[in-house]
């Protein structure tokens, strides 16, 4: 750090071609990747998504197999949780974090290299699994045993997918950590950092509490299918019923590591657009950190149905409730934010309204379903799928895309193409509706998910949901052709390429330089 | 940035570091602690506990696990396959038990042909309604049994037959069929040509 010499703060220097893909430990090298990455596995997971969805237009077995079919589902869980949103918001934690805070960069350049460089591997072996003898796992993307158990040698390349992304979602978290704690700039306060900082900050340590949580879960499955232990079966002693306990403990916190870096950015973006300062900023902190705690006391809300005394299902399902507190601490934070503000509704700022809206809809579902008696009532019903992609796609995804196209002028120095981004906006926020709406009336009406055959008095949303999901998996191809284009070309864009963006990110120019912040700025 | 700074920024980063990193492994052991911490709860709260069956409250555990001595019930063992080159069969043809009474008993199964070959056995009871108060702890039949070529191999049963069975019955027989899984293979290509 200290021997940089003034030609090296400029441009890219070192190896180059894919050697300098492959050595580089630029924070913003790093971040890229990631954000590629993610979108390659968001289309993957997609294909899978639109595979199940041609399956489903119709009533009877078209398309595929239902073991075939069971295969899709869960792979198409896996990549989009683990593939697609988790490493995106590393991705723009990478890139972004440092410039918020005038850090030169993240704390463990090299740690940061590998993090990345695991995931790949990771992606090949899960991927990879379809291909072999029984084809891929097919026990659900939360791998409940007694099925994983039985599965066969594609879930064990699940199983070890997971742990090299475990190990990978660890390093980012602990870099991320390190970074925000020690890196920041003169005069840079905790609460003084930029939102999207302190959600990160906390799902980092989200992700340290309950990623080796989520190892141990399938590493005893491991030992369970291979070395004679039996944590899940019960001919040995074991109980599958455990299994959900401990997969839920990692998985409720697992929810809000991928929603909290979406309410950062959502964060960063409604200021700039209502040209106001963000509304009630200690209480978004604590609303985050609440959120945080609050989520390692409601895992059971998951598991209604399994047969749990009545005390722990009230107190599951208050604790639940509790959650949609601070949740609406933030809802009505951000509305106040645009309240009276000179608002404009650019592309980043249609993403995030859109986002609120959407969002909000999935946290109303969410606190239906923490209600015990109408919870095992829609328990694995499509209701549940309603609910969940109201708060991933419409929640996480959408706040992604918002992201995306606020900082693309950064990224890039060129503005993101206006009538394209909105186009991508509307016809993502109309066939996401398209899809998933008619998924409540189905969950209530009875239809349970994860099969590939459905009663015939469930045909019509169903081929509705199908139409709507081929047109949402169209539309992000928008966004492959915004990006290109604001690549190559396109409106120059400022330092502060958008009119009242605050932070220390719109102080550098655009495209940020290679390097920057090698001398901390000084905030006031 | 001078020099000093920089190392004393270094060394706090790794101390950070060192600290995350262990919490991380602490965490992982927690996911294993969750085990026995499962267990306790399930023993104190009285839910799920199939070790120490006489401490779970409620009738339902009662009707469970008494053995009513006072009736025998008759129950004989079959064995049949499905186009299977297989030789199956009971070790024992039919045992007395009293109902509530824990019994495990062993089938024998062999692969004749040169070939692994992988098979599941569906059970069924004679008379049908007896099956709903057969209860089975465990049993090959859970799991798909792939043979090598020429394997020998015994395998357990171990049930209770529930006290509440009718008194008209004083005779069950269990009767497993082995079926070949050939679609597994068949899937398996299937899929790969598919994806």
């Amino acid at each position: 750090m200290a021997a940089v010499t003034p030609d090296q703060l400029h441009g890219h220097h070192g190896p180059t071609g894919l050697m300098r893909w492959l050595t580089t430990t630029n924070h913003k090298d790093i971040g890229t990747m990631y954000m590629i990455f993610s979108f390659i596995m968001f289309l993957s997971g997609g294909v899978l998504a639109l595979t199940i969805r041609a399956e489903l237009f119709q009533p009877g077995l078209q398309v595929v197999q239902p073991e075939f079919f069971n295969q899709l589902t869960t792979m198409h869980g896996l990549i989009m949780v683990f593939g697609a949103i988790m490493p995106a918001f590393v991705g723009f934690a990478n890139w972004m974090i440092p410039l918020m805070i005038g850090a030169s960069d993240m704390a463990f350049a090299r740690m940061n290299n590998w993090s990345f460089w695991l995931l790949p591997p990771a992606a090949i072996l899960l991927i990879g699994s379809f291909f072999v003898p029984g084809g891929a796992t097919a026990a659900g993307w939360t791998l409940y045993a007694p099925l994983s158990v039985q599965m066969g040698m594609g879930m064990d390349l699940a199983i070890f997918a997971i742990h090299i992304m475990g190990i990978s979602s660890i390093m980012g978290a602990i870099n991320i950590v390190v970074t925000v704690l020690n890196m920041r700039a003169p005069g840079m306060t905790l609460m003084k950092m930029p939102l999207f900082c302190w959600t990160w900050l906390i799902t980092a340590y989200l992700l340290i509490a309950v990623m080796p949580v989520l190892a141990g879960a399938v590493t005893m499955i491991l030992t369970d299918r291979h070395f004679g232990t039996s944590f899940f079966n019960a001919a040995g002693g074991g109980d599958p019923v455990m299994y959900q306990h401990i997969f839920w403990f990692f998985g409720h916190p697992e929810v809000y590591i991928m929603i909290l870096p979406a309410f950062g950015i959502v964060s960063q973006i409604i200021p700039t657009f209502a040209r106001k300062p963000l509304f009630g900023y200690a209480s978004m902190v604590y609303a985050t950190a609440s959120i945080a705690i609050l989520s390692f006391a409601v895992w059971a809300h998951h598991m209604f149905a399994t047969g749990m005394p009545a005390a722990g299902q009230l107190f599951f399902m208050y604790a639940t409730m509790l959650i949609a507190v601070p949740t609406g601490v933030k809802v009505f934070n951000w509305v106040a934010t645009m309240w009276r503000g000179s608002l404009t509704f650019e592309t980043p700022m249609l993403w995030a309204t859109g986002f609120i809206f959407v969002f909000t809809m999935g946290g109303f579902t969410g606190l239906i379903c923490a209600i015990a008696p109408i919870d095992i009532q829609v328990q694995d019903t499509y209701y549940v799928v309603a609910h969940f992609h109201y708060v991933l796609v419409a929640g996480s995804l959408f706040a992604l895309f918002a992201g995306a196209y606020y900082w693309l002028p950064k990224w890039t120095g060129h503005m993101p193409n206006e009538s394209l981004g909105k186009l991508h906006f509307w016809c993502s926020m109309v066939f996401f509706n398209i899809t998933f709406f008619p998924m409540h009336f189905l969950g209530l009406a009875g239809m349970p998910r994860r099969i590939p055959d459905y009663a015939l008095q469930f045909a019509d949303f169903n081929a509705l949901a199908s139409v709507g999901a081929f047109g949402f998996g169209l539309s992000q191809l928008i966004f492959i052709v915004v990006v290109v284009k604001c690549i190559r070309g396109g409106e120059r864009a400022a330092a502060r390429s958008w009119e009242s963006a605050e932070g220390l990110e719109w102080t550098v120019p655009s495209p940020a330089p290679h390097h920057t912040f090698e001398e901390a700025p000084v905030v006031r | 940035m001078n020099t000093r700074t920089a190392d004393h920024l270094a060394s706090a980063n790794r101390r950070l570091l060192v600290r995350l990193a262990i919490s991380a492994a602490v965490m992982f052991g927690f996911g294993f602690l969750l085990v026995p911490f499962y267990e306790k709860i399930c023993e104190v709260t009285g839910i799920n506990n199939f070790l120490r069956p006489e401490a779970e409250a409620g009738a339902r555990a009662a009707t469970n696990t008494q053995v009513d001595t006072s009736r025998t019930i008759l129950v004989q063992f079959d064995a049949n396959l499905h186009d299977l080159p297989w030789r199956f069969q009971p070790v024992q043809r039919s045992v007395n038990v009293h109902p509530g009474e824990l019994v495990h008993i062993e089938y024998e199964v062999s692969n004749t042909r040169a070939e692994p070959i992988t098979g599941q056995a569906v059970p069924s009871y004679g008379p049908q309604l007896a099956g709903q108060y057969f209860r089975k702890l465990d049993c090959f039949c859970f799991a798909q049994q792939t043979l090598a070529p020429g394997e020998r191999r015994i395998m357990p049963v171990v049930f209770v037959v529930d006290p509440a069975l009718p008194a008209d019955v004083s005779t069950i027989t269990l009767s497993y069929t082995f079926f070949e899984l050939k679609g597994r293979k068949f899937a398996a290509s299937g899929q790969g040509a598919r994806s």
